[in-house]
């Protein structure tokens, strides 16, 4: 494991990105920040899709739940942040078992049709109890994890490796191997023992547990927790295009992804609504034509591992 | 003793057909019951109710004397029962060890590391059933039979008691038919209880203790190999009599140009060579057949003809060079494949699966030439709303031989179409095909490694090997100077 070509790959990178801040300004790292984040939602995602097969069309679900969880103990009962993340983190993996129990029954497509409507649900009630939740404009949090931009840069590096090292074994392990089987062929995965539903819905529960404590660290960073931010579909097409783009199955392409797709919409920033459509054709080219994304094609030239 | 295996009563509808009807049958340990008869009778249903992926309407189905019926599936295997499918499904980005390691794993989801004995195992099984050379390959990249021991290797991995194996001889060569009749037989040494289900009357007979003979669902018969053989009904509906070699017309015009004529091809994949300077010719309304063991390029140049791979040398239709078509231009030239994999439209009907390859002709045509495979097929005809994914195997082969011919080919490429055929189909497959050559001017270019099908329609012979056609003759010469390892 030590010698493959991921790990070859990661750990130079991280050190870079650990000596970041002796040489960059604020403004890039705050961006990194929330792409870091970003990260850990494309990640969390990847497992599900990539490896359970299943594809779930609503992260923000996930993401929003925690999200909000913590930011409403924050605002109204003023928990301190870590309670905050705990319990932004298992309100999305019961909100992502009490979805995933009746949902991963339904075969095909009929499964991420649920994810998205659970997206809309969630979004109408945010907006719909706007006296308590805040509505569109959102939730102001008494609490934020610092107001110094190069520990809030460390905060999310350190728990981007750490998610991604826990996410990343798990799926080289014996376990990620029977949820790939699962995935791929359920029939002859039960016939060969394995409780599919247990599998997935285990794969679930982890993809919401880092989708939620995620969002409830971005929350924190930001110190306001809003509907355009962590909830709308358009957050959670975004990750999705993040995996995709960094490579499927590959758990770090997400990663890649997501840090691309942030850099490059920020860049292109002067273009004004051009910027959008631009990281928008580059991602449909790359999907067309690598499909293997990134990370799919550095790791395959190299030979495999 | 109490019998390891104990069917009683057991009883499967789909709507208003009754695929298995009352079956019972007990399989004590260290025994090989053989399940046999034609296409469609239920022999797989059985096995997938026993499995539990198919839930039983009625009847009990008892391991040691628990009984699991409706059970669901993954609590049957692990109260110790395996399948060998029909169809090989394997995961595309795992290679074979990692598959066979896969089938090893106990269900638990703190499963974080394998510890050096499971690799150790599954060296072992790769070994065992002759997979040790390309266990580090994917399974996309290795041939059929390599595949069909992949799905043993993982059935002896799961070490169960009871044993289903449905259709193990389909596709393989007899060479290779000895080897796996050798790793069932290590089943039943072992102490476990084998089902197998085959159409290869011969490896069944030899391999089994006793045999359980279905028709249309129900109990036909039980006994000793050769009683059952004998049994009036058994000869009727599954046996059916010899394929017959008609007599050639000699075929007027031998040297005018050919139809079809290939001429030095070569097809890479990636590194690897499928297939290198290749040349052969068919004439009009001739019988050619292509006579190659699995993996030896049969399927690569058909592929080729199809337009389905690029290739190097050129490939001529009716003396115009086929090159730069599409395979859809190609189809509508009349050169019609029915491949290896079927390629059925699985959510479709039957019905719509042949209308779909009747579309270029006049409805008076259509319905003619649908009357005439109904006839030939009786089964589809009695199938024809049931979607296309849910037909037994037999049937789905059925099905696409008669979508190709619905087409009314000009020349007909057929790969290996009597995989999983029951013996009475063969037989009346091998007839259709003496009328198609009596009444119309097809020309047919058969792929085969079952020879006893391929020679008698064939008026001239190819063998490949090794990717290279290595004899070119006339049938009755292939016996004494290139049937070794073939008859
Ligand atoms: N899901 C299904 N829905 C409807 N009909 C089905 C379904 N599955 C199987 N059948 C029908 O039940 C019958 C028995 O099928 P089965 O696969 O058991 O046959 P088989 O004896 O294994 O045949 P073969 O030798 O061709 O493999 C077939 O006629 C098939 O079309
Ligand atoms: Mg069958």
């Amino acid at each position: 494991m030590f010698r493959s070509r991921t790990f070859q790959i990661a750990v130079p990178a991280l050190i870079v990105m650990a000596l970041l801040p002796l040489g960059v300004g604020g403004y890039i790292l705050g961006l990194l920040t929330l792409a870091y984040y970003y990260a850990v939602f494309a990640m969390s995602w990847d497992l599900l899709f990539g490896f359970a097969g299943e594809v779930n069309f609503g992260p923000s679900f996930l993401i929003g739940i925690g999200a909000y969880t913590a930011a409403l103990l924050n605002h109204y009962w003023l928990w301190p942040i870590p309670a905050c993340l705990i319990a932004g983190a298992f309100a999305a993996v019961i909100a992502g078992a009490v979805l995933a129990v009746p949902a991963l029954r339904l075969t095909g497509p009929y499964f991420g049709l649920v994810t998205l409507v659970a997206v809309l649900l969630l979004q109408n009630m945010i907006v719909l109890f706007a006296g308590i939740t805040g509505g569109e404009i959102g939730l102001d949090l008494p609490d934020v994890l610092s107001i110094d931009d190069g520990t809030n840069y460390y905060y999310a590096l350190v728990f981007m490796t750490v998610s991604g090292a826990i996410l990343f074994g798990l799926a080289q392990s014996p376990v990620g191997l029977i949820l790939q089987a699962s995935g791929q062929n359920a029939t002859e995965a039960a016939a060969l023992g394995f409780n599919v539903a247990k599998h997935k819905l285990a794969a679930f529960c982890i993809s919401a547990f880092f989708s939620g404590l995620a969002g409830a660290m971005l929350i924190f960073y930001m110190g306001t927790a809003s509907v355009g931010t962590v909830v709308e579909i358009a957050v959670g097409v975004n990750v999705i295009i993040a995996a995709v783009l960094g490579g499927r199955r590959t758990i770090i392409g997400a990663a890649v992804g997501a840090i691309f797709l942030i850099g490059a919409g920020e860049l292109l920033r002067p273009l004004g609504q051009l910027a959008t459509f631009v990281v928008s054709a580059v991602a449909l080219v790359v999907i067309l034509f690598f499909p293997g994304g990134f990370m799919g094609r550095i790791l395959q030239s190299g030979g495999g591992e | 003793m109490s019998a390891l295996l104990e069917v009683s009563g057991l009883t499967k509808r789909f709507g208003g057909l009754v695929a298995v009807k009352d079956i019972g049958f007990t399989i004590n340990a260290g025994e090989i019951l053989g399940l046999i008869g034609p296409n469609g009778s239920g022999k797989s249903t059985v096995m997938k109710c026993i499995m539990g992926i198919e839930k039983p309407n009625a009847g009990s189905v008892k391991l040691s004397g628990t009984d699991v019926a409706g059970w669901p599936t993954h609590r049957i295997a692990r109260q110790g029962v395996g399948i060998v499918f029909q169809h090989s499904h394997p995961l595309q980005r795992q290679t074979i060890l990692e598959h066979i390691k896969l089938a090893l794993l106990p269900d638990n989801l703190l499963m974080l590391a394998t510890d050096h004995g499971v690799t150790r195992r599954a060296e072992e099984i790769a070994a065992r059933v002759g997979l040790a050379a390309v266990m580090h390959r994917l399974p996309r990249t290795l041939p059929f039979a390599d595949l069909r021991r992949l799905e043993l290797a993982k059935a002896i991995a799961r070490n169960p008691k009871v044993v289903l194996v449905d259709e193990p001889f389909a596709g393989l060569t007899s060479g290779e038919v000895a080897d796996f009749s050798n790793l069932i037989a290590s089943f039943r040494a072992d102490g476990h209880a084998v089902l197998l289900v085959d159409h290869n009357v011969k490896g069944v007979a030899a391999l089994v203790d006793r045999v359980l003979a279905m028709y249309l669902g129900e109990y036909v018969a039980e006994g000793s190999a050769e009683e059952v053989m004998r049994n009036e009904t058994v000869r009727r509906v599954y046996l059916g009599g010899k394929i017959e070699t008609a007599a050639r017309p000699d075929r007027a015009g031998k040297d005018r140009t050919p139809l079809l004529n290939v001429r030095g091809l070569g097809v890479l994949y990636g590194k690897a060579t499928a297939l290198e300077d290749v040349s052969i010719h068919v004439g009009e309304g001739e019988f050619v057949s292509v006579v190659g063991l699995n993996g030896a390029g049969k399927t690569t140049l058909f592929n080729a003809i199809s337009g389905l791979v690029p290739h190097s040398g050129s490939i001529e239709w009716r003396g115009k060079a086929l090159a730069g078509k599409t395979p859809g231009g190609i189809a509508r030239d009349g050169i019609v494949q029915c491949p290896e994999t079927r390629e059925l439209f699985g959510d479709m009907s039957v019905r719509e699966n042949l209308d779909l390859g009747g579309q270029h002709q006049t409805l008076q045509e259509a319905t003619k030439q649908l009357n005439w495979l109904f006839e030939l097929f009786p089964i589809l005809k009695s199938r024809q709303s049931q979607a296309a994914r849910t037909l037994s195997g037999g049937e789905q082969q059925m099905l696409a031989i008669a979508r190709a011919l619905m087409m009314k080919p000009k020349l007909l490429i057929l790969d290996e179409p009597t995989l999983g055929l029951a013996p009475v189909i063969l037989e009346q497959l091998s007839k259709a095909m003496e009328t198609l050559r009596q009444t119309t001017d097809i020309t047919v270019l058969l792929g085969e490694q079952n020879v006893t099908f391929a020679l008698p329609h064939a008026d001239r012979v190819y063998v490949i090997e090794h990717s290279r056609v290595v004899w070119e003759g006339d049938p009755g010469r292939f016996a004494e100077e290139a049937g070794a390892g073939y008859l």
